[in-house]
Order: structure tokens, then C-alpha cells, then sequence
């Protein structure tokens, strides 16, 4: 008999054996252009489910209708990396009974690969798939409507769901290969009109930052690398995607240029400034768990040493292999960062949730050098506080904090605090910092949490880190 | 001199940060009729409470003249500033009239002599009375050049070569000079144009001004590769001071450094350079002696 993977969504949950209470999960690879949750969750609505567990890579504002389904019961639990926008509005203001679980990409990887976060039905959008489910985020026909490039974050759930339903808009002839998705693991193949809106999938073109802060930040930072000791031939580098971030690349790249340096790889979620590097030959490898861009989408696309890699290869805790062991420097941001270098990434100074945790603890842990890139102050926000108003990143893990007002070293790293004063870089004690922020703005009123847990902040390792209580 | 304008605060909150000698506040021009009172109130709470550390901190009033001149005065001389920026001079009577308001504000509050005045110059009669406007007051610190109002004057055109402002430009330098005083040039404001103002940032070190007012934080350091001296400078510099210390222990007025005569002018460019190489931060007080 033929094949019979191909089915209607309706017909894929009912095979998948869906139950009230199970768990189902989503991958966040077409951003805020995701159709693929809400899709699902309506359709699971519509067919009467109650009581489900909804485990995604990360949600955002283009999940709200999220909010009615939590109303009336569809889904009663959240497992997430982020949240962002009108639904973290409501969750923090105590929408749901049960706590959302937050995780980071290489913790969620590692509660998948043990079970302890176990899926029973995983939804996977895919940019194209063939009818038996070999399925991917690259372009593979000319009718590729939603393209992500990697499908990093959807691996593990492939890999380890009991069931797995993939959703695409481009169906092409077998065999889909290569393709990170294989046929083996895939229950049902869905056909579908639309898996994301590609103008909200990726940034088009991207603009260097003209913001002087920004660039002053980054050429901060980029002199923390220069000089850090660990600036040599073959290092790798992981950097976000704010402006400054991605300004560091590119006072890096003029010092590797200089210098004659050559990193071996580029990791995490890759940009058109790290493939721009990657053809110049100044990086050896991408490792692509993200594609930010779609510079970066069709680089993976095309380059066979841009190589797609999953959340537990990416950035596991518990797998020795995985690529953050062996980063050496990365860049990070912070929303808030404390006089104990403790970073919060996921909860406002309004204490209500607006951001995500994504690879915020593993890649700090794991690196030889962990830079936490942030203004002192955002406004009259003062992001260098006396304590961070949710800890999702470990003080122990961060090394170096770049701000406008100076560079502050973690008291654990000495040897690398000589080597920025020798350099000429301006170090200063963060409790200073904390104070100057202080001294600018005022102390400011303690937030209105009440004392309902909305959140739970888990530690890459499966420990309990923080909880995060509502806000009235 | 970066222009920050008095109606943002979070302009005026960190424009230190990056690294500019001096900042000058605008109460003039870039604030509205309408904000006008609003603006000196903020001005005068970041001089109180803003730690600019070293940077020199200058603020443009509005004119005498207009209502509004007396009262951002009195604001900005309380609140401590270094240096009152005076718009629109064009005669010593102007300036005097300016002493005399800021000596009666010293008074009331006890800090007699403390603030300073520079004059910016932006007509042509301001250009033919340049002399007299930085010899008006023992308080001026130095004059600059307005060339958006002088060139309007002149019924030209701001062109990137500036040939419209070559005189005004030399007249300005050579008043200071003459009065032993600074001098500063005006404004470049297309951002997206970095080389012309490096050519303009240029021209204006070789015809002798002090340094150059800028609006960006991103100009800063086009303007200080241009002035700050290269260790090359700094090099033969030292070189200079050092042989003319050595002739002058033997009672020689005259030497010579790699086979060049080295006489006053000479000594005297080679301490300007060390006195900058200094002020850049680029060497330390102790290296340079």
C-alpha cells in the first residue's frame, strides 16, 4: 500500500492519539510571522480538547489568540523559552492557574532528550517537506513560500515526540534530502495553505546602527574581545542580534583583518554579518541553530560548511558534545544585570514578562568568556541594579559586563581583569556602576507583585532558579 | 564641543559618555518658543545633578534681547556652568552688557568670577568687530564661528569647499590670537558625509582654530584623529623640549634637533603639541615632562 502519511491537519491529531492533558509542541522558526500555533491550537479547540500542555520553543505576540484558549481551558499549561507582547501581559498578570515553565533552548533540549519534558504530539511548520515528512526550513522548489533556513529548535521535538505531525506549505516530490526532519521520525505530513507570513519571518537587508550608544558599546565590547587573551587564531564567537551586538562584529572583523586572526567558527543564531565574515574566509564553519535573517536562511541553503545543528547539539548541558563546550567568547545583552553579575533577560523592570531566555544561560556557562553587553541606563530605566528583579543567568557564569559607563570584571576572572586594565580599557566595579545608575535616577519603587506564581525559571540542569510572582 | 540641544533630556542625561571637551547646552535654536521655560528648567537641573566629571560644560543662552536672555542668565550661573555661550555678538557693548548680568547673578549667590563667557560669532559686523568682542571682557575664553546666520548674512550659500566662510574664518582666528584667547569653529551637519568633514575638520586645524563644534557623538572621533598628535608629533616633540633644555643649561639660546635649527616658534609648537597629546589623554602628565 502507498503511503498514507498525507493527511488533513483534523485527521493528524486524531491519528496522533491526542488525549486531554498531553502535551503538544511547537518550534518558534518563523518568528513573529508563526501561523503554525495558532493554526493547531484552533483547530484542537474546535475539535473539543481540554486540559493541554502547550511546550513551544518560544511564543510572542503573534500568539495572543492564545489568551481566549487559555479562557476556556484548551490549554492549562506552558512550557516555554520566551514570551513576549499581549500574552505575557496576560500570563503576568495571572491569566493561568499554572505557572508557565520557562527553559532555556539547551535546558529545553536536554528535558526532551531525558523525558522530563516529555512530548506526546509535536506541530513542526517546515518550509518544504515531501509526502513521507523529510522536511526542512530551506527553499526547495520554486514555489517555497516560508523560509527560516535552520530548524534547529524543532529537532528534539522530532526527534523525541511520540508523535510527530509536520505542517508545510510546499509540498515536494520524495526525497526531501538532505533535510533535518527525517522521514522516520514523522507520523503525518499536513498540507497547508500558509506556515508563516515570510515578511515577519526574517529581516530583510540589515542596517549597521547609526545610534552612538550602540557603537559605543560595541567598540567597547569588541576591545573586551581584542583583549581578553583569547583573541588568537581558531577562537569562535557566538553575538546576538541587538544593534551593539551586531556592531561588535563589525569592529571585530577590522581587527581579525588587521591582525591576520581567523576564527574557526561562528555559533548560535547566525546573521548576514557572521556570513559576510564566514565568505571572506575570516570564519571557518557556521553552526546554525537560528537563521536570524534572510542573508542567513539562504546561506544555509546553499553553503554546505553553514551547517544546521539541533537545541541539543547547539547547547545541551547534560551532552558533552555540544557546541557551547567548546565556544570561546560570546556576546550577550542583558535587560538587567546585578552588583553579583546575575542577568535577567526575560522579566521587565514593569516586572511583567518581555523577552526569553533562548541561549542566554547555556552559551554564558559553557564559554571561556561571557560579555554582557547593556547601557547603564535604558531612559529612566537603570539596567545596573542591586539585584536583578528575576535571575535567569547565574552571576558564576558572567564574566564581563560593557556598559556606556565603563567595563565591570567579574571578581572570579582576575586574570582577565589585568589584561583589559593593561590594555587600556576602562574597568570599573560594578557596585559603582549600580551606584552611578542610582545616582542618575533614584532609587525606584519596589514593584506591585502579588503572590501568585505565573512563572518558573529553570536552570539549564533541571534546577529551580526563580520564580516569577503576578504583577498587580 | 558637542551642541546638545536643552529640550531632551536623555540627550543631556549621558552626552559625556562619549568623550567630548566640552558640551555645550542650547537654549537657543534648537528649542521652540513654546519650550523655552521648560528647557532652562531642565538645563539647570543637569548642571546640578548631572556628574559631567572633567568635561567642560557650556551653555548657549538665548540674546539679551528676547525675553528670555536675563532669566537663562540667572538659571545657568546659579547652576555653576563654565562657560555662557553668547549668540549673535556683534559688539563689545553686547558683551559688556552680558558681564554685567552675569556679575550681578555671582553676587547675589557669592561665586564672583566664576563663569566664563565665548562669543559666538555669526554676522558680519560681528566678523569686522571680532577683535573688540574677544578683547570686551577678561571672562572671554574664547570666540567661534556661526555659519549657517553668517552665511545667511552675506547673502550666500554654505558650499562644502566653505569659501564663503575662508574670511571669517581667518578673521576669527586671528582676533583670538591677537587677545590670547580660543577659538572654535562651527558646525558640519550631514551626518551621512564623514570625508568632507574630515576635510573641513582639516582646513580649520590649518588655519589655526582650537577645535571644531560638532552635533553627533559619531564626529567625535573624526575630530580627534585630526588634532590629537600622532606619536610621530609627540615623538619629535619631545625631542625639541628635550635639546632646548639641554642648551639652555649650557647657556644657549639656540640648537639644533636632527639638523634643523630649532628657535622660539619652534619650542613653542613643540610644547602646544605635548600640552594636547595631554588634554587627549593620549599621554600622561608624567611623560610629558
Amino acid at each position: 500500500m502507498r503511503n498514507t502519511k498525507l493527511v488533513s491537519l483534523e485527521e493528524a491529531i486524531r491519528r496522533s492519539g491526542l488525549k486531554d492533558g498531553m502535551t503538544i509542541s511547537f518550534h518558534h522558526h518563523f518568528r513573529g510571522g508563526d501561523k503554525v500555533v495558532n493554526m493547531v491550537v484552533d483547530k484542537l479547540a474546535e475539535m473539543g480538547f481540554k486540559n493541554l500542555h502547550l511546550a513551544a520553543s518560544s511564543l510572542s505576540d503573534v500568539h495572543a489568540p492564545l489568551i481566549e484558549h487559555i479562557k476556556n481551558g484548551v490549554i492549562t499549561r506552558i512550557s516555554t523559552s520566551g514570551l513576549r507582547g499581549t500574552l505575557a501581559d496576560a500570563i503576568s498578570r495571572g491569566l493561568m492557574e499554572e505557572p508557565v515553565v520557562f527553559r532555556s533552548h539547551g535546558g529545553r533540549g536536554s528535558a526532551i532528550a531525558s523525558g522530563e519534558l516529555h512530548i506526546d504530539v509535536a506541530f513542526l511548520g517546515a518550509s518544504a517537506s515531501d509526502e513521507l515528512g523529510n522536511a526542512c526550513g530551506v527553499p526547495r522548489s520554486e514555489n517555497a513560500k516560508s523560509i527560516c533556513g535552520s530548524l534547529g529548535y524543532a529537532l528534539p521535538d522530532a526527534r523525541y515526540a511520540s508523535h510527530v505531525v509536520v505542517l508545510t506549505d510546499d509540498l515536494v516530490p520524495y526525497p526531501n534530502l538532505p533535510s533535518g526532519i527525517r522521514a522516520a521520525d514523522v507520523e503525518s505530513v499536513v498540507v497547508v495553505d500558509s506556515v508563516g507570513d515570510s515578511s515577519k519571518i526574517s529581516a530583510g537587508a540589515i542596517r549597521d546602527s547609526k545610534n552612538p550608544r550602540d557603537i559605543l558599546l560595541a567598540k567597547s565590547a569588541a576591545k573586551v574581545v581584542i583583549n581578553s587573551g583569547l583573541f588568537v587564531d581558531g577562537f569562535s564567537i557566538q553575538t546576538g542580534t541587538g544593534g551593539a551586538s551586531l556592531a561588535v562584529v563589525k569592529y571585530i572583523r577590522e581587527e581579525m583583518i588587521a591582525r591576520g586572526i581567523k576564527a574557526s567558527f561562528a555559533l548560535g543564531g547566525i546573521t548576514a554579518h557572521m556570513v559576510k565574515l564566514h565568505e571572506e574566509g575570516l570564519i571557518g564553519r557556521l553552526i546554525d541553530v537560528q537563521s536570524f535573517d534572510k542573508v542567513a536562511a539562504e546561506s544555509i541553503a546553499k553553503d554546505p560548511s553553514h551547517v544546521e545543528v539541533s537545541a541539543v547539539e547547539y547547547a545541551s548541558g547534560q551532552h558533552l558534545g555540544s557546541a557551547t563546550h567548546a565556544l570561546d567568547i560570546v556576546i550577550l545583552s542583558a535587560l538587567e544585570v546585578d552588583t553579583d553579575f546575575n542577568v535577567n533577560v526575560l522579566v521587565g523592570s514593569d516586572g511583567i514578562i518581555r523577552g526569553a531566555i533562548g541561549g542566554h544561560q547555556d552559551t554564558a556557562a559553557d564559554s571561556a568568556l561571557s560579555i554582557i553587553v547593556c547601557p547603564l541606563l535604558r531612559g529612566r530605566i537603570p539596567c545596573v541594579v542591586p539585584k536583578v528583579t528575576t535571575l535567569i543567568t547565574p552571576g558564576k557564569s558572567v564574566d564581563v559586563v560593557v556598559t556606556e559607563y565603563g567595563v565591570a570584571v567579574n571578581p572570579e576572572r582576575p586574570e582577565v581583569r589585568e589584561r583589559l586594565v593593561a590594555a587600556g580599557v576602562h574597568v570599573v566595579d560594578i557596585h559603582d556602576l549600580a551606584a552611578k545608575a542610582g545616582s542618575i535616577i533614584g532609587t525606584p519603587d519596589p514593584l506591585p507583585f502579588g503572590d501568585k506564581v505565573v512563572g518558573i525559571v529553570m536552570n539549564r540542569d533541571g534546577s529551580v532558579l526563580d520564580k516569577i510572582y503576578n504583577i498587580k | 564641543m558637542m551642541f546638545v540641544p536643552g529640550n531632551n533630556p536623555g540627550m543631556m542625561a549621558d552626552a559625556h559618555i562619549y568623550g567630548p571637551d566640552s558640551i555645550m547646552l542650547d537654549l537657543e535654536d534648537s528649542v521652540t518658543m513654546a519650550e523655552k521655560d521648560a528647557a532652562r528648567l531642565l538645563v539647570y537641573n543637569a548642571l546640578k545633578t548631572i556628574d559631567y566629571g572633567t568635561t567642560e560644560m557650556v551653555v548657549r543662552i538665548n540674546p539679551l534681547n528676547t525675553p528670555y536672555g536675563k532669566k537663562d542668565v540667572e538659571a545657568v550661573v546659579k547652576a555653576g556652568v563654565d562657560v555662557i555661550r553668547m549668540p549673535k555678538t556683534e559688539t563689545a557693548e553686547e558683551v559688556r552688557e552680558l558681564e554685567a548680568e552675569i556679575l550681578k547673578v555671582e553676587e547675589e549667590i557669592g561665586a564672583v568670577g566664576r563663569t566664563q563667557i565665548m562669543a559666538a560669532i555669526e554676522s558680519a559686523l560681528g566678523i569686522v568687530n571680532a577683535y573688540a568682542i574677544a578683547t570686551a571682557s577678561k571672562r572671554m575664553m574664547g570666540i567661534a564661528l556661526g555659519a549657517e546666520d553668517y552665511s545667511a548674512n552675506l547673502k550666500t550659500n554654505r558650499t562644502p569647499g566653505g569659501a564663503e566662510l575662508l574670511l571669517a574664518r581667518e578673521q576669527i582666528v586671528v582676533a583670538a590670537r591677537a587677545a590670547g584667547i580660543a577659538c572654535f569653529d562651527t558646525v558640519y551637519s550631514n551626518l551621512d558625509d564623514m570625508e568632507t568633514f574630515r576635510k573641513e575638520v582639516e582646513l580649520i586645524k590649518t588655519l589655526g582654530f582650537d577645535g571644531k563644534s560638532i552635533i553627533n557623538p559619531r564626529q567625535i572621533e573624526v575630530v580627534n584623529s585630526v588634532f590629537v598628535p600622532t606619536e610621530k608629533e609627540i615623538n619629535k616633540a619631545r625631542a625639541v623640549i628635550a635639546g632646548i633644555k639641554e642648551a639652555r643649561a649650557k647657556g644657549s639660546g639656540v640648537i639644533s634637533v636632527n639638523g634643523k635649527m630649532v628657535d622660539r616658534p619652534v619650542v613653542l609648537r613643540a610644547e602646544r603639541t605635548i600640552a594636547l597629546a595631554v588634554a587627549a589623554g593620549v599621554i600622561s602628565e608624567e611623560e610629558a615632562l
